[in-house]
């Protein structure tokens, strides 16, 4: 044992390993540590984006330090704080944007919160519902950047960068649309109003309406949009038309566009301008080209006629009238009427290629023109258009016989020769009857007609001597005739009703007659009884009458007389 | 030279592996070959062929690199989150001590307490108590040894424990996968803490206990 010691004892020859350096190697761990430590705090400070300030009016939903800020739905940011503006009119919401969200701090950027809102057009942001409020971020365009922005009330209608084209309308008002309205290519929602605004002379409205791709496409140069809001209910003479695109824009209002048919025309560039009118008929109506205005003086008075009244040539409708004012004449101390209208000559179609070319700008031409239609006998003339409300219109028509009138043809505006209008020339008829009537030889008549009823006095009065003396006389021989013939009637009826007894129910004849009757059908029955035993028993006339079970069985089958008989 | 009798006092080194006593050569070796004093020669255990110490070589270095390793994680382990959480798709990252305070103010006492106390109370003071031992081991101080060893027991036994928060969170965030209503998953300062743990846990290990006794020999 003590060897087996001695020897652990003595381990012999150790290799001996020796050791390079003196620090120990375990000093990377915390250097491999620190190493990691500086290059997360690196990393972090690199990441870190900017941070910028949003005003908003309220910050319902926001959390600092848990509401996101997304773009395209990927978290950009969050909110690191919300504080009150100085004044307490707006809140200020603290963002810290990620570095990779840096290029979203442009000057133009625009910031809104995405909570869940149920408008007229619709409900949007349900999933917020779930998830809260976020912030939702739209890229913008310009160069510079800020650290300070506006929140926007509403979610932006069009999203920068969203495929599609924006156009832009012009209208009179702004009617039912909103932003958001939607805007309609054969009722398919295409596209919305994006915004609007007044136009810089504050005579129309200009709104900006955006159109998804690819429906932007069909947005032409030729293009026409109306107004598609609300319920467009009209009764004309082919009925009753109720019009509406959906059942949105009656409560949101919304736009509708379509090409005439049969377009060729190239899709229109963006922000390209249309003029929205007011419904589909007169969007799609042909183009009026250009506008001549044509003055008329009238020296009636034109209660009923009222500026936008229709101008028609023939029957069709050519144009309107824009203004009606008094004019004096100092000559006849007269207050003529002043109507002044724009007429479409357009409007004629294809007529107009007929009508000769005339030299000249585009006036002269038309006073040419109708210079040599006045001579025609073209005038303009007030008419009754409805009986009813008595409006009027102004019509251009071929009056025969009208007085020869020389047009100016260099006096502008052109002012067109008129006729009364038909309700004067009503008037002028009755008139001319008034006037007959007056002519008539009315005493002479009298004249006559008094002689006559003299003549006619004599006659009746010998009548009455000659005649109706004689005529009393038939008359009372006539009475006569009839007494007597009263009696022979009276007579007649005495024969009458002696016949009347004789035939009368409890007349002895007609007893007698029912007794004798009765008395056949008792013999007719016997004789049939006697038929019937012979037939079935023709030994009866050889062996008498059987001792018979059909007397027995008479009671339990009585025959339908028997039955009667009481 | 009074007291108990030492291993060194003897002249015997126990092998660390193998528990064998074998003769001390490493003075008469160190000094026959002359070697410089920096260096670390050693003889291997003739049985199981383990390098004799009288102590652990290097283990006072060793301890406190990896204890200022484990310091250096903690920073990150308590900046970064180490968990999101999100509820009805509202998500949110939790920091440790976000976390406790947001158990605390809704009224979770008892929660925030163990968190609080395994995520903070327990590695801050494993690193005083490390530091403390390292200093007076390092220093051969003879103050309240007993006390020394008592804690540096206590560190080791409380060492695996400290993983509770990382298991806490790898098992929620194992479990709680209901897409769109609530998610929970891990990170990056969980992995932080785990490594602090790990490194104060090695930081233990390698400080070698018997030296806290070394000054009574000396």
């Amino acid at each position: 044992m003590t060897n087996i010691t001695d020897t652990q004892l003595q381990p012999g020859q150790p290799a001996i390993h020796r050791r390079r350096w003196g620090i120990s190697l375990i000093w990377i761990v915390p250097i491999v540590a620190a190493a990691i430590g500086i290059s997360m705090l690196v990393h972090a400070w690199l990441s870190e984006g900017p941070e910028i300030t949003i005003l908003f009016r309220t910050a319902t939903g926001l959390e600092a330090g848990k509401t996101p800020v997304k773009y395209k739905d990927v978290t950009v940011g969050a909110v690191t704080a919300i504080t009150l503006s100085e004044d307490g009119s707006h809140v200020k919401v603290k963002v810290a944007l990620m570095q990779s969200a840096k290029s979203l701090t442009s000057k133009d950027s625009r910031f809104w919160v995405v909570r869940p809102r149920i408008g007229a057009s619709g409900i949007s942001g349900v999933d917020t519902l779930l998830s809260g409020a976020y912030i939702g971020v739209d890229k913008g365009q310009a160069e510079e950047t800020a650290s300070e922005f506006t929140g926007l009330e509403m979610p932006p209608p069009v999203v920068g960068d969203m495929p599609g084209k924006s156009f832009i309308l012009k209208s009179e008002d702004l009617g039912s649309l909103d932003i958001g309205s939607p805007v309609y290519y054969r009722r398919i929602q295409v596209g919305r109003v994006a915004s609007y605004q007044l136009g810089e002379t504050g005579q129309d409205i200009k709104l900006q309406i955006f159109i998804d791709a690819p429906y932007d496409r069909y947005v032409t140069t030729d293009t026409r949009f109306w107004n598609a809001s609300g319920v467009d209910v009209s009764l004309g003479a082919d009925g009753l038309k109720l019009k509406t695109q959906s059942v949105a824009t009656i409560v949101a209002g919304g736009v509708a566009f379509a090409s005439p048919m049969g377009s060729q025309a190239s899709p229109a560039d963006k922000d390209t301008e249309f003029t929205l009118t007011a419904d589909q008929d007169t969007a799609m109506a042909p183009p009026d080209g250009q506008a001549q205005y044509i003055q008329l003086k009238f020296d009636q008075s034109l209660r009923g006629l009222s500026v936008g009244a229709p101008v028609q040539f023939s029957g069709v409708d050519l144009g309107r009238v824009v203004s009606i004012n008094l004019d004096y004449d100092p000559v006849k101390h007269r207050f003529p009427t002043v109507v002044g209208v724009l007429v479409y000559p357009e409007r004629m179609g294809r007529v107009l290629d007929k009508l000769p070319k005339l030299e000249g700008d585009n006036d002269r031409q038309a006073a040419l023109f109708m210079h040599s239609m006045v001579k025609q006998g073209l005038r303009a003339q007030a008419r009754l258009g409805n009986i009813l409300t008595g409006q009027l219109y102004i019509a251009m028509d071929f009056v025969p016989n009208a007085p020869k009138v020389e047009l100016d043809v260099n006096a502008r505006p052109i002012s067109m020769p008129t006729v009364n209008g038909s309700f004067d020339r009503m008037q002028e008829q009755i008139a001319n009857i008034v006037t007959k009537i007056e002519k008539m030889p009315l005493d002479s008549i009298a004249k006559h007609l008094d002689a006559s009823l003299v003549n006619l006095d004599k006659t009746l009065t010998q009548v009455n001597t000659h005649v109706l003396p004689e005529t009393t006389q038939t008359l009372q021989q006539t009475r006569q005739t009839m007494q007597d013939a009263g009696q022979t009637m009276q007579q007649a009826r005495q024969t009458l009703s002696g016949v009347d007894n004789v035939l009368a129910d409890d007349a002895p004849l007609s007893q007698n007659l029912g007794q004798t009757l009765q008395e056949v059908q008792r013999a007719s029955r016997s004789l049939r009884e006697l038929t019937d035993l012979l037939g079935r028993h023709p030994e009866s006339l050889l062996r008498g009458r059987p001792a018979d079970p059909a007397l027995v069985s008479k009671p339990v089958a009585p025959s339908p007389q028997e039955e009667s008989k009481p | 030279m009074t007291g108990p009798v030492s291993a060194h006092r003897l002249g015997v080194i126990s092998c660390h592996a193998c528990g064998l006593v074998c003769e001390d050569t490493l003075t008469r070796q160190t000094a026959s070959s002359r070697l410089a004093p920096e260096t670390d020669p050693h003889v291997d255990c003739p049985r199981c062929g383990a390098p004799l110490h009288r102590r652990r070589p290097n283990n006072i270095p060793r301890a406190w690199a990896l204890l200022l390793a484990g310091l250096i994680f903690y920073i990150p382990a308590n900046v970064l989150p180490v968990m999101y959480t999100s509820l009805m798709g509202s998500g949110s990252e939790n920091t440790i001590m976000q976390g406790v305070i947001e158990f605390w103010k809704s009224g979770s006492y008892g929660i925030a307490l163990v968190i609080f106390i395994a995520s903070v109370l327990v590695p801050c003071t494993k690193f005083v108590v490390l530091g403390v031992l390292f200093a007076t081991s390092q220093r051969c101080s003879r103050w309240a040894m007993k006390e020394r060893a008592k804690l540096y027991r206590l560190v080791e036994l409380v060492g695996y424990w400290s993983m509770l928060d990382v298991l806490v969170v790898a098992i929620v965030a194992a479990l709680v996968k209901f897409q769109g209503l609530s998610d929970i998953e891990p990170r990056i300062g969980i992995l932080f803490f785990g490594m602090v743990v790990i490194m104060t846990m090695l930081s233990a290990m390698s400080f070698d206990p018997r030296l806290i006794w070394d000054g009574d020999n000396e």
